[in-house]
């Protein structure tokens, strides 16, 4: 047997029948365990896939017929768990929500994928990353609603016009694809990142909380807001479509004239 | 190996275990532990809405939320805990409120109540707006919720940390629980934590269907390890196929959609929920919409080249409603079916949704070793739990309702069990024993099978056997092909054999659960010779109450795989409302 056809054909089995309409893609992978591996290299895989599948399909595809060990976060598959943000041909993007139609070369020429793990937190293995300096950065902003004084004993009381004025901020999944698309992030990791002022945002302008001060105190730190240079890379990353710099110049306005 | 000691664990980070935890964690030294991230659990999947009679926008009571929860079971309910539940229903939209949940609001600036299948104005009059709703994101504020006020009271988490067993340690009285076991995903380590309780949440077990609106990580579980320690599982038979999932993909549009008018069309447009159920129509109990589409397929009235599905039309409710209550299904239909709800009704088509069953518990959440006994220090709540608040069929948003006021009831009865023991009851000899065989036996190389083969195998026999629609035949099938499925697993092999993220034996192991689960869900539904809620026989078609009106109780008999299945019943509680024919 040739080193090709192990590649193609792998130590696996034969590979589940190519449905009707499926074309031969290339997927090309950054790979890195560091339990084996003294540096990072590329994998290339030949795959059969349909218009419609979603990358996360392609990489299932590896996983479960050409290389069990390549390794990478997923869940929901539908763009709502945030698991598998990842760099897609370059920029960020959730593996279940990116549909290989849209990233099909034109002209009928051979499309190649390249996928690599988000940057700017340490690769654990291949597009898997240590998620826990995002999540500290997300802790640290007080990421909760703040009250003091006696509870109602029925709900709060918010009229249809303040629940909006932060409605766009709810919806964040915590993926990281904002914070890893941030250049200021890639060199600096002490950066609170974009995903963490969205979620400050989120409270800052929620007209039940009482902590806005405390946060905005947090957010005025030299790694706070004005870390950020507004270059909308967050912006075109976020899954869910949060106008993510327009939330952070929110909140640097904010500081500026104490008022939210 | 490393040792941690606590009083209370809790396994799972979904709506029901954050829930919990917030209570636990307040009271006694907690545990998390989760094989995922606290927020990719799948309760952020929920959209439409969590249901409490608080009568916001027109006049509601919980008695009302009782009865529509009752008859929506198809009275395989335990009474007693339904009306906990829809109680209990309105402190815990308050609770969430209180913390912070950004709930859609009324003009007066209240939480505002969207209508929702099978929930009616007094005992089936008419629709009735009682599921409270954070536009089509209801579960994912409920969790982001839940996590945030996780992080305000500093509750211990171990990410990542994939539960595979527990410890029973047998005493005077009875088998005790004792700990928990786990595989720590960015290692390979094992570690074995001792509790004085522990509280399974670990959700359902939907990928052993093809299509289905659950996460990849639904692979049941707990529900797995429970079964395995030789407890009962309840009422496995009974599972929710979801109306509205995007057709042929399984992703869910939520129930909400019809809440604010949406219409369910067949291929010839006709609005065919009208002869199914003439009251309220798109808005019956999910396992009466689900069938009626089914049957529109079967009878070739489906729409699309191949008549394979039906149309949820909501091109009447404008692109304003669309976009300010439903913005997400609206986006879903659009990224993966291209399809644009303003201009055009979206195929759609039932899809695996809900375990109603699972492990047995009382209102407290305390895990039943049979139908009189519980397990002392071993709890459950939410989808891996059977309290039985869902009966055969569970209602719209009623499981949102459930983790949060069962997860709240057993993160309390948990704790105050830890705060009631002295000592920690010793744990059994090599707790870990049997989990560093586990893992050993997959990472050996014993056999050819792929992992993949055997899953998509299971979910394809799954979804043509024991779906909506089932007979003696399709069942028997199933049980054939999961049988024939489970010899193979013996014999699979994992390429990755490295102790770093090793998600090719976390897949591996997963599978093994599901393959269980298949097995239990398949011989319930071939001993339960009747039709009810979620339940259909073609063969059966009608309910049998003289028979039937138990709930069916599992047991594992031995050890290995293949071991046998023991089938016992267990009676429904009632209280106050005696079995009706459901009509809509």
């Amino acid at each position: 047997m040739t080193a090709t056809a192990e590649v193609s054909t792998g130590s696996r089995g034969n590979q589940p029948p190519v449905p009707d309409g499926a074309i031969t893609v290339t997927v090309k992978v950054r790979r890195f365990n560091p339990e084996f591996d003294d540096e990072p290299r590329w994998d290339s895989f030949e795959i059969p896939a349909l218009p419609s599948d979603r990358v996360l399909n392609l990489l299932h595809y590896v996983k479960w017929y050409l290389d069990g060990t390549l390794t990478f976060r997923r869940s929901c598959a539908h763009g709502i768990c945030g698991s598998d943000a990842m760099r897609i041909n370059g920029v960020n993007r959730l593996a279940c929500k990116v549909l290989l139609k849209d990233l099909l070369a034109s002209g009928g020429k051979p499309t190649t994928i390249t996928i690599e793990p988000i940057k700017g937190l340490p690769v654990h293995k291949d597009l898997l990353v240590d998620m826990e300096p995002f999540f500290e950065a997300f802790k640290a902003v007080k990421p909760y609603l703040i009250t003091y004084g006696n509870e109602p004993t029925r709900e709060r009381v918010q009229s249809i016009a303040d629940r909006e004025r932060f409605d766009d901020t709810t919806k964040c999944i915590l993926c990281a694809a904002c914070t890893t698309s941030c250049p200021v992030y890639w060199t600096e990791g002490s950066y609170f990142g974009p995903a963490a002022i969205v979620n400050a945002h989120r409270f800052i302008f929620d007209s039940r909380d009482e902590g806005a001060e405390e946060r905005l105190d947090i957010l005025n730190d030299v790694d706070g807001v004005w870390r950020c240079r507004t270059t909308f890379n967050c912006t075109d990353a976020c899954p869910r479509g949060i106008q993510v710099t327009k939330a952070i110049q929110e909140v640097k306005r904010a500081l500026l004239f104490k008022r939210t | 190996m490393q040792f941690h000691k606590y009083d209370v664990v809790i396994i799972g980070a979904g709506g029901a275990g954050m829930r919990a935890a917030i209570e636990s964690g307040q009271r006694a030294r907690t545990a998390v532990l989760t094989k995922l991230y606290p927020t990719r659990s799948h309760t952020g999947a929920a959209q439409g809405g969590m249901c409490a009679a608080l009568a916001n926008v027109e006049e509601d009571n919980w008695e009302w939320h009782t009865f529509d929860t009752i008859k929506g079971g198809d009275y395989l309910v335990d009474q007693d805990a339904a009306e906990i539940m829809a109680k209990e229903a309105i402190d815990a939209v308050l609770d969430l409120e209180k913390m912070g949940l950004p709930f859609n609001r009324t003009p007066e600036g209240k939480i505002d109540q969207r209508r929702f299948g099978g929930h009616t104005r007094n005992h089936g009059e008419a629709a009735v707006r009682r599921a409270c709703y954070a536009a089509d994101r209801t579960g994912h504020m409920i969790l982001q919720t839940l996590y945030q006020n996780c992080v305000k009271h500093g509750i211990e988490f171990f990410n990542e940390f994939y539960v595979l067993d527990i410890c029973m340690t047998e005493t005077e009285d009875g088998p005790v629980c004792t700990g928990a076991v786990a595989y720590e995903l960015a290692t390979g380590e094992i570690h074995v934590f001792q509790a004085k309780s522990v509280v399974f949440a670990t959700g359902g077990f939907g990928k052993v269907f093809k299509t289905t609106s659950n996460a990849h990580t639904l692979t049941g579980d707990g529900m797995g390890i429970v079964f395995r320690k030789g407890l009962p599982l309840e009422d496995m038979e009974f599972y929710q196929f979801h109306p509205t999932g995007l057709a042929g993909l399984g992703i869910l549009l939520t129930e909400g959609a019809r809440g604010e008018g949406a219409i369910l069309r067949n291929g010839s447009g006709e609005r065919f929920m009208e002869r199914y159920a003439p009251t309220i129509k798109d808005l019956a109990p999910r396992d009466i919409v689900a069938r009626s589409m089914a049957l529109e397929v079967l009878e070739g009235r489906g729409a699309g080249p191949n008549k394979d599905y039906v149309l949820l039309d909501c091109t009447h409710l404008g692109a304003e409603v669309l976009e300010s209550k439903l913005p997400d299904i609206t986006e879903f239909a659009r990224t993966y079916l291209a399809v644009d709800p303003v201009t055009e009704p979206v195929p759609v088509y039932p899809t695996a949704h809900y375990a109603m069953g699972g492990i047995p518990t009382n209102v407290h959440g305390e895990v039943l070793r049979d139908n009189d006994n519980v397990v002392p220090g071993l709890y459950a709540a939410g989808e891996c739990a059977c309290v039985s608040v869902h009966g055969a069929n569970r209602l719209g948003t009623n499981s949102l309702l459930d983790i949060n006021v069962f997860g709240r009831r057993a993160g309390i009865a948990a704790a105050e069990y830890a705060l009631s023991r002295d000592e920690h009851v010793e744990l059994p000899e090599n707790p870990a024993a049997q989990v560093e065989a586990q893992v050993a036996l997959v990472l050996s190389e014993h056999g050819e099978e792929r992992v993949a083969d055997i899953r998509t195998e299971l979910q394809a026999t799954m979804d043509a056997n024991a779906s909506v629609y089932r007979t003696e035949d399709t069942l028997k099938t199933a049980l054939h092909d999961v049988q024939a499925l489970k010899e193979r697993y013996q014999r699979i092999t994992v390429q990755d054999k490295g102790k770093r993220f090793n998600t090719d034996l976390l897949e591996a192991v997963e599978l093994g659960f599901l393959l269980e689960l298949a097995e239990v869900l398949v011989v319930g539904a071939l001993a339960r010779k009747e039709s009810r809620g979620g339940h259909a026989r073609e063969d059966y078609p009608n309910r049998d109450d003289t028979n039937f009106m138990r709930h069916s109780m599992y047991y594992k008999q031995g050890d290995g795989l293949a071991a046998d299945i023991r089938l016992d019943y267990k009676p429904v509680t009632f209280t106050r409302y005696q079995p009706m024919e459901r009509k809509y």
